[in-house]
């Protein structure tokens, strides 16, 4: 049914007028087929300021919002959670599929070791309980993705329970100003992946891509302990270094490896909680915040003209900035949870209840894992503040930019700077830089050796601060100037030079 | 496979509705209403498309409602009849795929290696607008 449905939308006085392709679903999934188009003339919402506490008009009361998270990261494994075929991002269609994912009758599900011992991993590392036995249960939608008519999935008993997850916001203007927050882990379970649909408007079908479907997902569901899209995108990235620390998932947000889901309401403080909405098709870092804060504003907006809150689901539109109602005639989905039949419990061990003479292939063992787990994100700030004595939010920001911490690494262990010096220099000049220019650290014309070599010049008074910040500057320009310049000063400490001499030499050269 | 899921879903399903009307009430009266046949109809997509079908499916309700003369008190429920059983942990190796053209052949439409399929869901169409269900 490709029938346009035409909706409305206003916010305060501004309206906007969206059409929207009928390709709603049941279920999960990013509405790849939602696509807004303005019409000409019309004007569009305005972009939403962020705002952490709702202020309302005069002489009303506060409103508080809360949100919950679900969370989807794909497994990072070899092959899919109950078959053999290959888990790979970008592959001719159809061609990493297996009989089973295709749902072709008489396949049955065989369950990836490695699948549940990232499960195991992921639970212990977010402080949950490892439930010892779980359950698998099948959630039953029709959709043209999902070609068995159901998803296997952990309802009832999923693999890990109650945990929490500490993250940081700022409080405050100042970067020094912040604090460490946490959110209760709800479950941990593992399920599959759908495949992918392509929506083709103009022809009136959907093409569809099973080379997505069977891939492990650990979703992770976080209580509704958060109050607004900062703190949402900040328990979201500290997952994601989780995840990525582990080796459990990739995490990379534009890849479709992570993907967020979000239930949100508002009420005032003291009273019951407000009807909550859910919020799809948040796939990118970036608006994940913008979306949130949209819906606590449009939300509030709404209950403050009477109206009320449609317990319903919607998607983001990045474009115009707002969410939309996602169409679902169905009304509320009844997904008919069932135990899968063809799949006896998971039973889970640790050392003390390990049977005797099993075989190690067919056991996990809780406590091994534990003794394993690699090194976490908290951690790894804790002892980078203790050994180079740098602040908090220093070690957050180094851990936050990709690749960053290793490049901090690098350079520290090729000069004789002081760490603090070198703290400085990477977190201000290095990374303002690499900001300014719009590059990635991987993508970096300065290598680490040749900051180390510029930072042990400036220790040695060679140069001067300023003329090294000139040679950073000379970046901008001339990509090799940096290793001429190196050269240049380097023979002319050797000969003992003056310092204005080697800035004159410096000068000489970024005016050439 | 279907009967199954319909009478698992039609058990709990009738179980809530139970608590708020009386005449959906199959237990007393044996009956299954239009309604709940309508609504099974959406979510599984099997057709009760005579008189025969409602009353063998009343039948099926009827056979499983003889568990409650069974007294369960304080036995936990048996969720898998393979829960003695282990369950088989595989490998973490690629052993299968790369058999899309033999997948594909099984398509009623192709395009360039995709499954084609309609755009979104079709609803069903109401009780009063209902056709024999055609297949696509």
């Amino acid at each position: 049914m490709a029938a346009l449905v035409v909706r409305l939308s206003c916010l305060g006085k501004r309206w906007v007028l969206a059409c929207i392709d009928g390709g709603s679903r049941h279920g999960r999934g990013a509405a790849i087929g939602l696509t807004s188009r303005r019409k000409r003339g019309q004007s569009s919402v305005a972009q939403q300021p962020l705002i952490a506490v709702q202020k309302s008009r005069k002489g009303e009361r506060e409103w508080a919002a809360v949100v919950g998270l679900e969370i989807h990261a794909q497994i990072s494994s070899n092959s899919k959670l109950f078959s053999g075929s290959q888990v790979h991002f970008a592959a001719p269609p159809n061609s990493l599929v297996s009989f089973f994912d295709a749902s072709l009758p008489g396949t049955l599900p065989v369950l990836n070791r490695r699948c549940v011992e990232a499960a195991v991993m992921t639970g212990l590392a977010l402080n949950c309980r490892i439930n010892k036995k779980s359950l698998f249960d099948r959630k039953h939608y029709f959709y043209a993705d999902l070609p068995a008519g159901y998803q296997i999935t952990q309802q009832r008993l999923p693999i890990a329970v109650n945990g929490c997850l500490a993250y940081s916001v700022s409080v405050g203007k100042k970067p020094s100003q912040v604090s460490t927050r946490t959110v209760r882990i709800k479950q941990i379970q593992l399920e599959q992946d759908s495949g992918k649909s392509l929506h083709d408007e103009p022809r009136s079908q959907t093409l569809i891509d099973l080379n997505r479907a069977g891939v492990g997902l650990l979703e992770v569901v976080l209580e509704p302990d958060m109050s607004c899209g900062e703190e949402a995108a900040s328990a979201v990235r500290e997952l994601q270094l989780i995840l990525q620390a582990l080796g459990t998932s990739q995490a990379n947000m534009a890849e479709g490896q992570l993907r967020v889901d979000a239930n949100i309401s508002v009420h005032h403080p003291g009273e019951p909680l407000g009807v909550r909405t859910e919020v799809k098709n948040l796939n990118s870092a970036r608006f994940l915040a913008k979306a949130i804060d949209f819906e606590i504003k449009r939300q509030i907006h709404e209950l403050e003209n009477g109206r009320k809150i449609l317990n319903e689901t919607r998607s983001f539109d990045d474009k115009l900035g707002c969410t939309m109602p996602m169409r679902d005639k169905e009304g509320k989905q009844d997904y008919r949870f069932m135990p899968e039949p063809n799949l006896p419990p998971l039973l889970l061990y640790d050392t003390a209840s390990l049977p005797p003479g099993a075989d190690p292939q067919q056991v996990i063992n809780i406590d091994w894992i534990r003794e394993r787990l690699p090194e976490l994100p908290g951690k790894t700030r804790e002892k980078l503040i203790q050994q180079y004595g740098m602040l908090p939010e220093h070690s957050f920001t180094l851990l936050n930019e990709v690749g960053l911490l290793e490049f901090f690494q690098n350079v520290i262990k090729e000069t004789r700077a002081e760490p603090k010096k070198v703290t400085s220099w990477v977190l201000n000049i290095f990374l303002g830089f690499l900001k300014q220019q719009n590059l990635a650290v991987n993508e970096s014309p300065v290598t680490p050796s040749a900051l180390a070599e510029l930072l042990n010049l400036l220790d040695r008074k060679a140069i001067s601060s300023s003329a090294a910040r000139q040679v950073m500057d000379m970046k901008r320009g001339n990509p090799r100037a940096i290793n001429k310049l190196i050269g240049l000063v380097r023979k002319a400490t050797l000969s003992r030079a003056d310092p204005t001499v080697i800035k004159e030499i410096l000068e000489r050269k970024l005016s050439s | 496979m279907w009967a199954r899921a319909v009478k698992l879903g039609l058990r709990s399903w009738v179980g809530w509705r139970r608590g708020f009307t009386s005449k959906a009430d199959p237990q007393r009266s044996g009956r299954v209403t239009a309604e709940v046949i309508e609504h099974l109809e959406r979510l599984a997509l099997v057709d009760f498309g005579s008189q025969e079908a409602v009353a063998r499916l009343e039948k099926a309700i009827a056979f499983a409602d003889r568990l409650r003369a069974v007294d369960t008190d304080g036995v936990e429920p048996m969720e898998s009849v393979l829960e003695d059983r282990c369950l088989y942990l595989r490998s973490d190796n690629v052993v299968e795929g790369n058999c899309a053209e033999e997948l594909l052949q099984n398509a009623h439409r192709v395009v360039e290696e995709y499954f084609v399929a309609p755009p979104g869901n079709i609803s069903l169409p109401k009780q009063d607008e209902q056709e024999p269900f055609s297949h696509i």
